[in-house]
């Protein structure tokens, strides 16, 4: 087969291929290692590859594959997330804390991945500890966007987005906190899905807030999200918010009609903070619905504007507890030099911790501080109760939200770097989500200045990822913005 | 309510975080600028609001107690800075 045409096959694409003997999984894996070889040094997507260990996991499909066994993921590579621990491969989570840790066991995430047959391509660069929605607070460098290398990538799954949108691998792993997942397949151009939360076992995915933490699938459409998240999500006991409900096929929807879909658009996202050229985008996609038998009626989400102040005490506060593992005594980086205990873990912490993420620690530890709690922890849970009560009202009128995933196109480096309360807005249409713990989703939907991407975003009611899917799908029948492909992949 | 830079270095060592001097100013205002930001959530009304502290209404699983993990130590310990006859090493805190 056609290097062109396997890169732009889709899962399914390179699925059948694959049960057809017109491809092997080593030479699917070698062609993503080539390219990998040749554009990384660009993108810097990737923080660790072991050629060697992936097409040993190749030979391994195609053995299984040649012994009677089938499986629509069978051979297929993909990469994950450097926040995933992966049995014998360096987990770094892009910290210099965890630098040189080897992982001693795998997520479940990648376990069921690694049973449904799918080489491991390597691990992928992000903002570190997930703290960032620009790739630029990475211990290993910013990830570069495929589409424009002066311009991010978006946050925190960056290196995921980067990959994938250059046809570095057929598909990635992300996660998804603020926005983690939405906003860089956003600004790369793919469709990214964070399913509700519970869905996907959090266990050996290394915690920053876990109460809103959500692994998910990054690939160029709906139909390869349905098929990874088919084989990603399931109840793991090792996990206290793992779902235990019964296994689904997400893609078994993917067909149906739109005809008589009710779309709620919320005002608040329609605002003047969003620009003209992500609205004229947002606005074609939603002429394209209603084309298709959809109608849209106004919602609101009156505390919507609240979601990312009240993300900002929430997600540092865990954080603050969540990094307290990393001491210099079990793993992670310890300072050649210190007078006490104490000061072993003041200055493991300070040295093994970048800017970004020693501002969280601190903020969290402030606001869950004696005499603070009250005030910030406990009102922004309140808060938090406000955001998620808005969706449920709003889901009565409507099947599914729509709006923009970012309020711009890709910015450039060092656009926002400076103010971090300017970044963190980057986020404000995704982050409600999270805090209502509702799956959201985006999907390209156009380009805006410059020639970048733009994401439109679907927010599902609990457990509709099935239906998100297909909508999102029928979107992806009728439209190509999914397909195209950045000049430097090429 | 805005920290002073003896704020900072109370909260940085609650948090085991060495700050040094020379950050400590430029901690302070950026740690600053985040409050001020958050500081819009005091005025909303939440009397009656049930603190929503997690996205799905679960109730904490039981399991038997019974062991359910194999003794994988020497793998654990294999990626710690400092380790002897299968314990951690840390600074001496009891003379």
């Amino acid at each position: 087969m056609a290097q062109e045409e396997l890169l732009n096959a889709g899962l399914r694409g390179l699925s059948d291929a694959l049960a057809e003997k017109r491809v092997s999984s080593v030479e699917l894996t070698r062609l993503c290692l080539d390219r990998i070889a040749r554009l990384n040094p660009t993108l810097n997507a990737f923080v660790t590859t072991d050629p060697e260990k992936s097409l040993a996991m190749a030979r391994d499909a195609d053995a299984r594959r040649a012994a009677g066994e089938s499986g629509p993921l069978l051979g297929i590579p993909m990469a994950h997330k450097d926040i995933f621990c992966t049995d014998g491969w360096r987990t770094t989570c892009g910290s210099r804390m965890l630098a040189n840790f080897v992982s001693p066991y795998d997520a479940h995430v990648v376990t069921r991945l690694k049973a449904a047959g799918m080489p491991m391509l390597g691990k992928l660069n992000m903002d570190e500890f997930a703290m960032g929605s620009s790739n630029e607070t990475s211990h290993f460098g910013p990830v570069r966007n495929p589409w424009d290398p002066g311009r991010v990538p978006g946050g925190s799954s960056g290196g995921s987005a980067a990959a994938v949108a250059a046809r570095l691998a057929p598909a990635a792993t992300g996660t998804d906190t603020g926005g983690s997942i939405r906003q860089p397949a956003a600004l790369c151009g793919l469709s990214g899905l964070k399913p509700t939360y519970g869905v996907c076992s959090r266990y050996g995915m290394i915690a920053f807030a876990s109460s809103l933490d959500q692994a998910g699938p990054m690939a160029p459409s709906a139909e390869d999200c349905a098929w990874l998240l088919t084989a990603m999500a399931g109840f793991d006991s090792r996990d206290s918010t793992s779902l235990e409900r019964p296994a689904e096929d997400y893609a078994r929807d993917l067909e149906k009609p739109l005809a008589g879909l009710r779309i709620g658009l919320p005002r608040e996202f329609f605002g003047p903070g969003m620009d003209a050229d992500v609205r004229a985008a947002v606005e074609a996609a939603l002429d394209e619905f209603r084309r298709q038998g959809a109608t849209t009626v106004e919602v609101g989400l009156p505390n919507s504007g609240l979601s990312v102040p009240a993300y900002y005490v929430i997600a540092p506060a865990e954080a603050s507890s969540n990094l307290s593992r990393f001491d210099g005594v079990r793993y992670g980086h310890r300072a050649a030099e210190y007078a006490d205990l104490m000061d072993m873990y003041c200055k493991s912490r300070a040295e093994g911790f970048g800017a970004e993420v020693k501002r969280r620690i601190l903020i969290g530890t402030y606001v869950l501080s004696h005499g603070y709690y009250d005030a910030y922890y406990l009102q922004a849970q309140k808060i938090r109760r406000l955001i998620a009560a808005d969706f449920t009202e709003a889901f009565r009128a409507c099947d599914v939200i729509m709006g923009p995933t970012s309020p711009s196109v890709a910015f450039p480096f060092g656009a926002k770097s400076a103010d971090p309360v300017q970044m963190y807005l980057s986020d404000i249409y995704t982050i409600a989500v999270n805090l209502a713990g509702l799956p959201g989703m985006s999907i390209p939907c156009g380009f805006g200045a410059g020639g970048m991407p733009v994401g439109l975003q679907l927010v599902g009611d609990y457990f509709s990822e099935a239906k998100m899917l297909n909508v999102a799908h029928r979107y992806q029948q009728a439209t190509d913005w999914h397909r195209r492909v950045p000049a430097l992949a090429a | 309510m805005s920290l002073t830079t003896d704020d900072v270095r109370r909260i940085a060592r609650l948090a085991r975080l060495e700050v040094s001097d020379a950050e400590t100013e430029h901690t302070r205002d950026q740690l600053n600028g985040i409050l001020s930001f958050i500081e819009q959530l005091q005025a909303v009304d939440t009397s009656g609001v049930t603190p929503m502290a997690h996205a799905v209404d679960v109730v904490q699983r039981l399991r038997p107690d019974a062991v359910t993990e194999a003794d994988r130590r020497a793998a654990f310990q294999a990626v710690a800075p400092e380790t002897e006859a299968g314990l951690y090493l840390v600074p001496q805190v009891i003379e």
